[in-house]
């Protein structure tokens, strides 16, 4: 039988005719471009003050300062990074357009490429106003931690794009139906990847789980830094190798799912 | 058809060397239980205007999504410009087009940014021109700044229609291009594909449930019942085969059974 296409001559050209869609999307409506702002700015409040509160009382923390405003803001770079991918891609689906793009020349590689650039564009118009924040209620400076940044903020967005991809093919095989995963998988991995607290802190046997999670090491690297000022190159590389790997799978299994809804036609339905 | 229209859409004999515009050996789709289509081939010339016609689950728009690439037969093969679909669809999508009830244009969007993106995505040279052209041709000039969620019916259909052209391509797929069209405008439609027919011989699959239009546009028909096809000539030829006046006393023929009777009575 027939295999689907694979990816010979990808064209900057159609990949940047996909984010200019987006990007008018984008202007075209001023409550989008506020939630991009809202949430971020109230999670770095939230958890700003209680970071506060608690080196008040507890001297742990008090040494330990801003791991809590860092690790909310290097959450939401993990969380807000799959969101601004799949939200793009939801946006094929609410607007029945996901045929047109099919049946144009858009390969499936320069499609996601250009989810990914979408996913950086709307983390910066949420998440650079977050730091700000960060910086003159708590000071906090999350761009004092440097090429660490670069290194725990690439890993975070390399993981985001894996699970964006993923449940971007869960939703295109099985229709709007699919949707709430895009919000809710992240939170899964949640508990695992120990955002404001030591993988120590889980069974042993857990621990073996966490450590499949690029987050975790991205969010173990970041406390070595705040408490330790210290740098765990490793850490990030075996990340980073981790991060390769479910970047090929999550494609991978894109291009099956794909591949599956064309053959259960769901690509003409796209409903629940 | 007049006869200067057939004799326009005759093909040279430099085109009749190409390949067939759509080619389709015996082709199956099951979905589950479902044999959506079951085994059908025909083969489409260069410049033709072919109406696939049926009742609703006739196999129609699966037929088409399968041309297109969108559905993946369950067996037999599919062939589009000289190439295998979906395996070579890279050598073909960006020559061909098509429009359809099933998906929509982006509504928040205006029209101008909804082709200036499809534009982009087919590479069409001199693109502001090839809108401004389209937007005279369609009239779509007054409203080509307004959002396309909120445009009537019937401007959604001629903006849908503009995507299907902006690459000028040399296979049209129309699934009910006329659907929600006021006979005038539906009318007008007509018109200008065959005029996009004539000056770039394109070819044309059109399904369709209005029988008027599939007489006057098309100058092979195709009809399709249950997944299989129940016959295929020029229109002219099946009247005269089940002894009806209109395409449309031959669908009801089909559509009710009415198939053997009907030919018998022609002879």
């Amino acid at each position: 039988m027939t295999e689907l296409p694979l990816h010979r001559g990808i064209s900057a050209h159609r990949i940047g005719a996909m984010i200019l869609r987006y990007w008018y999307l984008l202007l075209s409506s001023w409550p989008r471009l506020l939630e991009l702002l809202y949430w971020p700015a109230l999670q770095v409040i939230t958890w700003g003050f209680i970071q506060y509160y608690i080196a008040e009382n507890a001297s742990f923390f008090a040494r330990a300062g801003g791991t809590l405003i860092g690790a909310v803001i290097l959450w939401d770079i993990l969380f807000r990074g799959q969101l601004g991918f799949s939200i793009s891609f939801l946006e094929e689906m609410w607007a029945r357009n996901l045929g047109n793009l099919m049946m144009s020349p858009l390969k499936p590689i320069e499609f996601l490429l250009s989810l990914m650039v979408m996913s950086l564009i709307r983390l910066a118009i949420g998440v650079i106003p977050m730091t700000l924040l960060a910086l003159f209620l708590f000071h906090f400076n999350v761009y004092a931690l440097g090429l660490p940044l670069i290194a725990f903020f690439c890993n975070l967005i390399f993981t985001s794009w894996s699970v964006g991809i993923f449940v971007s093919g869960l939703v295109l095989r099985n229709g709007l139906g699919a949707e709430s995963i895009v919000w809710t998988l992240m939170f899964a991995i949640m508990p695992l990847a120990c955002i404001y607290y030591p993988v120590s802190v889980l069974p042993g046997w857990l621990q073996y789980a966490a450590w499949t999670l690029p987050p975790t090491y991205v969010f173990e690297g970041m406390r070595a830094l705040l408490i330790e000022n210290t740098f765990r190159a490793d850490l990030m590389l075996d990340a980073l190798a981790i991060n390769a790997v479910l970047l090929v799978a999550s494609f991978g299994a894109f291009l099956a799912l794909l591949r599956s809804a064309k053959r259960q036609g769901s690509l003409l339905s796209g409903g629940e | 058809m007049t006869e200067n229209d057939e004799a326009s859409s005759r093909p040279t004999v430099a085109e009749s060397s190409l390949p067939a515009a759509i080619a389709v050996d015996h082709l199956v789709k099951v979905y589950k239980q479902t044999r959506a289509v079951d085994d059908i081939s025909f083969s489409l010339p260069r410049g033709s205007i072919t109406g696939l016609l049926g009742g609703n689950g006739a196999g129609k728009t699966t037929t088409i999504a399968m041309i297109m690439g969108l559905v993946l037969p369950t067996s037999g093969r599919v062939q589009v410009l000289g190439h295998g679909m979906p395996e070579e669809s890279a050598s073909v999508l960006g020559r061909m087009n098509f429009e359809s009830p099933y998906v929509d244009m982006p509504m928040r969007l205006t029209v101008r940014q909804n082709l200036t993106v499809f534009g982009k995505l087919y590479a069409v040279k001199n693109l502001s021109e090839r809108i401004a052209a389209l937007a005279d041709d369609l009239d779509l000039t007054d409203f080509m700044d307004r959002p396309n969620g909120k445009l009537s019916a019937g401007q959604k259909t001629r903006v849908a229609l503009a995507k299907a052209l902006i690459n000028q391509p040399e296979l049209l797929l129309l699934d009910e291009p006329t659907a929600s069209l006021d006979p005038d405008t539906a009318d007008w439609v007509r018109g200008h594909l065959e005029r996009y027919r004539r000056d770039n011989n394109a070819t044309i699959l059109l399904a369709s449930h209005n029988m008027l239009e599939v007489e006057r546009l098309c100058d092979r028909v195709i009809i399709m019942k249950r997944g299989r096809i129940e016959d295929d000539d020029t229109p002219e030829a099946i009247m005269a085969r089940y002894n009806r006046a209109t395409l449309e006393e031959v669908f009801l023929d089909v559509a009710r059974g009415r198939v053997n009777g009907a030919k018998e009575a022609a002879r």
